[in-house]
């Protein structure tokens, strides 16, 4: 009681530098710094060595005129246009051809997986047979054996395969009449549009009134009608403003008309037998992972085999083949580069190889390159991861 | 903390990494070997036989070098490229020198960081097409398709060509010349157009080369020479130079055959040339045999012309445009003195 002071515990405080939190945010930014400091070095240094080496540097030859032709272009080019417009051109090529071989390569997997575990012992061996072959075999020498075997045994222009006058093949490409649409035709492709949304939104009506009813709803049927019949309803009442352009022999080769190239074709097919044989082995892999008791309460129930697939096995089995599948449509995106054997004008071909060429600006052109396959894969997979989620069974 | 200097002295060393420049002279020498960017096999110019050994045009003006630079003619190391890679490899370092049918324009003189050390070969792009089209002239191909090597300057000759023309073609493009012969055999093009020393060199690779034809028209000019890094200029002295001794030595009349008694002729031009008199070795920092050595070892250009591309090779060439200045041609050296 003689010195009123409390008796208060001596508090060491400790140097802020042992707090564990003040260190770990250092460690990090100092981490961050570092990295951030090397990568600006590299790219400094490597502008120092091009510049003194005299090459020149910088995205200023992007507007110079190209000067060379491509063989096939999605949208309007001749040598005339920029060197920016070779890289469009370049990329909206691997962009359909990575597109149709996804679309055809999953179509044709499922099929082949499914096939593989059939009860049919032909078409079992048969799918067995063909996803070993094609597995083993490498990409490049498939594109060539498709490249070479279609160039060869198709005949040359003036004696080519036809059908009436409308469609010709010959080892120049598959030749298709154009569609030519006059004034009206952009009413049909908004009813075309105004189709998709009706059944879209068809679909979800009729699967809510499913989970509360349990009562089904032809969706496919509807909504084909929908999706075609409007768009035909529109287009005749429009007066049917279409005319054919025909491919015609005029010369050496054909003249008008739609051409699909002999490079296209070869690396299309390449690339889907070749991913579907692997898609194939995905799929197999999900169904057998699927429990055999639900099969079992399927058939208990009185499901055929065909519905059982479809309602029961394959929604399950999406769980386990979605993610690798995902790597196969990497795969087969990023394998389409391949192009450049056979000369089909991809975005490599193109950008990477003929515009690098003419230019010299080897820096600047292979991280273009690099940052579009990088985005097209980061899309590919985003959507994927996306539509996983949405397919992931919520378990109780 | 030891591991921290030792990432603190490699990021130190890294920021300090700038450009060497480059003494490919000292380069070579230290070596013993000089590396040379070819062909992948073009007939004439630059082609392997089946013991992996090199002949040609091109291969001459390498084995030119090595024989002035390191004494010996077969010490040279042959690096294949395609059309693609071969003005890379020669930025990078791979190669010391590039000898590969190039030709000589402005944007590669410029924009890539390269200097060309002469013209060993003009030439004119052309077309080939098959006998059995009947075609008689470049201006009859509106509509044709075009097999083509990529990154060439032949695709945009061949674009300049049809636009001024007012026909339309379209490319195939491949990437190397193997592929544009075997896509032409193929039929899936009408035309292979290319230098027309190529068209021949490549007619001799067809199963059937008597079904080809190179049409007359020649559409633009092809300066083809041996290329070098810029900023090495004592290298680039060296490459000019052994091109010139060579052409120099047809117009003195110095063969392969008769350059040891020529060393003691007593002709100031001759004398100079083969380095009895005076010191135009050792302004190049090579010896001062250095000209007798090539002719000697590789032989002067004409005779390296006819033993590639002469009228007793399959290519059949004449010498035209190549003949020296004073025998109605355009090679001409400046003279050693």
């Amino acid at each position: 009681m003689a010195n009123g002071e409390p008796n208060t515990p001596q508090t060491t405080r400790t140097p802020f530098w042992y707090d564990p939190t003040v260190r770990s945010i250092g460690f990090q930014v100092l981490a961050a710094l570092l990295i951030g400091w090397f990568f600006y070095t590299i790219f400094r240094n490597t502008l120092i060595n091009l510049e003194s080496r005299g090459i020149s540097t910088g995205f200023d030859f992007l507007d110079n005129p190209a000067g060379f032709g491509i063989l096939m272009s999605l949208v309007e080019y001749d040598e005339t246009y920029s060197y920016g417009r070779t890289f469009v051109v370049g990329l909206l090529n691997t962009v359909l051809v990575s597109a149709l071989g996804i679309f055809i390569a999953t179509i044709l997997g499922f099929l082949i997986g499914v096939a593989r575990l059939s009860s049919n012992w032909l078409i079992a061996k048969m799918a067995t047979v063909y996803v070993e072959t094609l597995r083993n075999i490498p990409l490049l020498l498939q594109i060539f054996f498709w490249y070479f075997a279609v160039l060869r045994t198709l005949p040359s222009p003036r004696g080519s395969v036809n059908l009436g006058e409308t469609f010709f093949l010959n080892n120049r490409g598959f030749y298709l009449p154009a569609p030519v649409f006059e004034s009206g035709a952009s009413v049909a492709g908004i009813a075309l549009v105004l189709g998709i949304v009706l059944t879209a939104v068809l679909a979800r009506w009729a699967s809510r009134r499913f989970e509360e009813t349990g009562r089904t709803f032809p969706v496919f049927y509807s909504g084909l009608g929908l999706v075609v019949g409007l768009p035909l309803i529109a287009f005749f009442a429009m007066g049917a403003p279409l005319t054919w352009d025909y491919p015609a022999l005029k010369g050496f080769n054909f003249r008008g008309g739609v051409r699909v190239i002999p490079e296209l074709m070869a690396l299309l097919w390449a690339l889907s037998l070749y991913t579907a044989a692997f898609i194939a082995e995905i799929v197999r892999a999900g169904i057998l992972a699927v429990s055999h008791g639900q099969t079992e309460a399927a058939r208990a129930l009185g499901l055929r085999e065909g519905p059982t697939l479809k309602l029961v096995i394959i929604p399950q089995a999406l769980r386990v083949i979605i993610p690798p599948l995902t790597s196969q449509y990497l795969n087969l995106a990023k394998n389409s580069s391949l192009a450049t054997a056979i000369g089909y004008p991809d975005l490599v071909s193109v950008f990477m190889g003929t515009t690098l060429n003419q230019t010299g600006q080897a820096v600047e052109i292979v991280a273009m390159t690099m940052a579009v396959y990088l985005t097209m894969s980061l899309s590919i997979s985003m959507f994927m991861n996306w539509y996983n989620k949405r397919k992931a069974l919520v378990e109780r | 903390m030891k591991t921290f200097g030792v990432i603190a002295a490699t990021c130190a060393t890294l920021a300090l990494a700038t450009a060497a420049h480059a003494a490919t002279l000292d380069d070579v020498k230290a070596n013993g070997v000089l590396s040379c960017g070819v062909s992948t096999g073009l007939p004439g110019f630059s082609n392997p036989n089946d013991k992996n050994e090199w002949s040609g045009l091109d291969v001459d003006v390498c084995r030119a070098v090595a024989a002035a630079v390191l004494g010996d003619a077969s010490k040279v190391k042959y690096v294949p490229l395609t059309a693609k890679e071969r003005f890379t490899a020669l930025q990078s370092g791979e190669i010391d020198m590039l000898s590969r049918n190039t030709t000589w324009t402005h944007t590669r003189d410029t924009s890539l960081g390269l200097n060309f050390a002469g013209v060993n070969y003009y030439d004119g792009q052309g077309f080939m097409v098959t006998k059995a089209l009947g075609v008689s002239s470049a201006k009859e191909l509106d509509g044709a398709s075009v097999c083509i090597q990529a990154g060439t300057t032949t695709e945009l000759n061949l674009a300049d060509y049809f636009r001024a023309n007012n026909m339309q073609y379209s490319a195939v493009v491949f990437d190397t010349s193997d592929q544009t012969v075997k896509g032409f055999e193929a039929g899936r093009c009408d035309i292979l157009t290319s230098d027309q020393s190529q068209l021949y060199a490549l007619r001799t690779k067809l199963a059937d080369p008597s079904t080809a034809i190179v049409l007359p028209e020649v559409i633009s000019k092809e300066p083809l020479g041996p290329v070098v890094r810029q900023g090495d200029d004592a290298w680039f002295n060296i490459v000019k130079w052994s091109l010139f001794a060579m052409v120099n030595a047809e117009e003195m009349g110095i063969t392969s055959a008769n350059v040891d008694e020529m060393k003691t002729s007593t002709n100031p031009a001759i004398a100079r040339f083969v380095g009895t008199e005076g010191d135009a070795g050792a302004k190049l920092g090579l010896g001062a045999d250095w000209a007798a050595m090539i002719i000697k070892q590789v032989g002067n250009y004409g005779e390296a012309f006819e033993r590639n591309v002469g009228m007793d090779t399959p290519l059949q060439i004449s010498r035209g445009l190549n003949a020296l200045w004073s025998k109605g041609g355009i090679q001409y050296a400046p003279p050693i003195r």
